[in-house]
């Protein structure tokens, strides 16, 4: 399996905008803000030709920032991104178009006064993939694919629902014709109803193109099921990746295990009350994180090393990687719940 | 099964718009009792939220309730003035919003905010008044209560402010709480915790909880009855495990099948055909017939919610086959 986006040890960090006051001042031992927030923190991915990677986590773990470093939108610290070899971003400038993006909100994410073909077909000619001329006609064609109504080309973003907003979205990506798709939250603002049409639209796109994508979700269920694997992340760092289905009937990390634990689901059964599995504690602070692991503070496994050492990458024999001193433990404890 | 402390009749609350009248409540029957907790689900548009806030009295022109009946401990609340409906408000029937951002005012401490909402309704001196305060912080599980009712809403993180907002509604120890979407901006371990919470609250105080969500796995493993919204009506109800198990509404059924749970992953998910209808034009009939499979001309005419037992629905074409257990 040959990886298609490799992540090599990325970080990405957001501090305050000094002026050249400040920056003097700081140099010169005064004190000025100058404390950052590691959003990613060190993340090294893969994702093969034709998978897609599901990226969960609660709000705050960096996982948006880390699919806009992997969209060339946004540029790492340090580390790189590269798209089959090739660096996603050069100097500061996103340097390919193989990648695109549908973004959460479709209602902030199209311009309200454009036309939605002007939308679509702006990028595309812009890259020659079509010509002024041809564009109506190629834009149809996409919404078409989309499952939209061509003939709807001419109007503007406030005539259209939610979902169909985020087919427009989705047109948009596609019509750069790109190998990969950055999709982050893409049915979060949308309707139970109208979710179900678009994932099954995203499923039906990715399988028909040939598509390599990273979904980003905190809604484990969709997570589960559009993904081939799954990144969990805590913090700025991935504690765990996986296969989905290992991943999430045996989490390997503590952290994982209390995610899924924690998630509300469907009660079938009369008169038994749900037992939660609640994590104790909040997600602290990305200003100022715990030493060595990040979940150490909340978790029920950790011992004194876990609050001195950050713990390494491992790879297990199942395809996954996990970053746990206490994997093992947790395998015995993720297993004796299956079991 | 006792009393009900709160019985809502055929409620109807319609906004007088520029562009016509909207419906956004338009048929809303329940009862619910002492420590009870009733999820009221629907998708964004159905009537659910208006509905908490006509159960409250808050409905601003050009809103009206034009007909409907809601009893708290007996009294009719649609016909009472507006003082007397104040004096009720906080006290026996209280609110919890989405947004604790929102509701909490920046400029005051948690202290003198609780202290306000104690003095609306009761007279209590600054010490007594104090304790109550930090009684309820600590039951709803904020740590060192008394030193926090110092601090400013900033200084709390989402999943504490809404506590805050929680204890806020439960200082009178009311009959009911209406919660919209009390769980909905938070972090899901932090839902899970306050999830947890509530349930156990409701039936330590007995009171009784209407929780608001979108979200039919939420209310699954905390409401004990449930009521789906379409359109501003009420489309089913009844016992929640029963309910979810064996859906007689076609949209409940849709709803439950189009859930990524209820699928092999992978594989097309159950869809719902169509969009949900703007309230403004609303099609003659049951307005969930242009989206449903089974629909045929006798839905034209709206149907009136059926009962069978402690079940009802709003469908001449019930599904009637038990769904397989899949999960």
């Amino acid at each position: 399996m040959s990886a298609f986006l490799t992540v090599d040890d990325v970080s990405r960090v957001f501090g305050p905008n000094l002026n050249t006051g400040e920056k003097i001042a700081a140099r010169l031992g005064a004190q000025v803000e100058t404390r950052s927030v590691r959003a990613v923190s060190d993340v090294s991915l893969t994702v093969s030709k034709g998978e897609t990677l599901g990226l969960v986590g609660e709000s705050g773990c960096g996982k948006s920032t880390l699919g806009r470093l992997m969209a060339g939108i946004l540029a790492p610290t340090s580390g790189t991104v590269l798209i089959d070899g090739a660096p996603v971003m050069v100097n500061g400038v996103k340097a390919t178009t193989r990648v695109q993006t549908v973004f959460q909100d479709p209602f902030a994410s199209l311009d309200p006064r454009m036309k939605v073909g002007d939308t679509v077909s702006e990028g595309p000619i812009a890259h020659g993939l079509t010509t002024r001329a041809q564009a109506k006609a190629y834009v149809a064609g996409w919404f078409e694919k989309v499952g939209l109504d061509p003939g709807w080309t001419d109007r503007f973003p406030h005539q259209f629902s939610g979902g169909q907003r985020q087919r427009v979205a989705i047109a948009r990506a596609l019509a750069m014709q790109p190998d990969m798709l950055i999709c982050d939250e893409p049915v979060a603002s949308l309707d139970v109803s109208i979710q179900a049409q678009i994932i099954n639209l995203f499923l039906e796109l990715t399988r028909d193109l040939e598509l390599t994508t990273v979904f980003i979700s905190h809604d484990l269920s969709v997570v589960q099921h559009v993904s081939d694997r799954v990144a969990v992340m805590y913090l700025g760092r991935i504690v765990e990746v996986g296969p989905v289905a290992q991943v999430f009937n045996n989490p390997a990390h503590p952290y994982t295990d209390a995610l899924f634990g924690s998630v509300p689901k469907l009660v079938l059964d009369a008169d038994e009350l749900v037992h939660f599995d609640t994590i104790t504690g909040e997600v602290p602070s990305p200003l100022a994180p715990p030493s060595g692991c990040y979940f150490h503070p909340r978790c029920p496994l950790a011992t004194p090393v876990c609050s001195s050492d950050v713990p390494c990458m491992q790879s297990l024999p199942d395809m996954r990687t996990v970053a746990c001193h206490h994997f093992k433990e947790q395998f015995a404890k993720s297993f004796g719940k299956a079991g | 099964m006792s009393a009900p402390v709160l019985s809502v009749r055929n409620l109807r609350t319609h906004f007088f718009t520029r562009a016509g009248v909207v419906k956004a409540v338009d048929g809303v029957s329940f009862d619910l009792s002492a420590g009870e907790i009733m999820g009221l689900v629907g998708e964004s548009g159905s009537g659910k939220t208006v509905t908490g806030f006509s159960l409250l009295g808050l409905i601003d022109e050009p809103g009206r309730i034009v007909e409907g009946s809601i009893k708290l401990n007996g009294v009719e609340l649609t016909s009472l003035p507006d003082a007397e409906l104040r004096a009720r408000r906080g006290k026996d029937i209280s609110m919890i919003f989405q947004d604790p951002i929102a509701t909490l005012n920046p400029m005051l401490t948690i202290g003198q905010q609780m202290k306000l909402a104690i003095d609306a309704h009761e007279r209590l001196g600054k010490r007594a008044a104090e304790a109550r305060a930090a009684e309820l912080l600590t039951q709803v599980g904020i740590p060192s209560a008394v030193a926090r009712l110092r601090s400013y809403p900033h200084e709390f993180s989402g999943g504490m402010r809404q506590r805050v907002a929680i204890a806020i509604a439960l200082l009178h120890r009311p009959a009911v709480i209406v919660a919209d979407e009390p769980t909905t901006a938070l972090d899901v371990s932090i839902q899970a915790q306050i999830l947890f919470q509530m349930r156990d609250l409701a039936n330590e105080t007995g009171t009784a909880l209407i929780w608001i969500s979108h979200d039919l796995a939420v209310v699954s493993s905390l409401a004990k009855k449930l009521a789906v919204m379409y359109a501003g009506r009420i489309v089913e109800q009844g016992p929640t495990a029963a309910l979810l198990r064996d859906p007689r509404h076609p949209y409940t059924a849709g709803l439950i099948a189009s859930l990524p749970a209820m699928a092999t992953p992978g594989t097309p998910l159950v869809q719902i055909p169509g969009t949900t209808p703007s309230l403004l034009s609303l099609p003659t009939g049951c307005p969930f017939a242009p989206r449903c499979e089974l629909a045929t001309s006798d839905c034209n005419t709206e149907p009136e919610i059926t009962f069978v037992g402690d079940r009802g629905w709003r469908c001449f074409h019930p599904v009637s086959h038990a769904r397989e257990l899949t999960t």
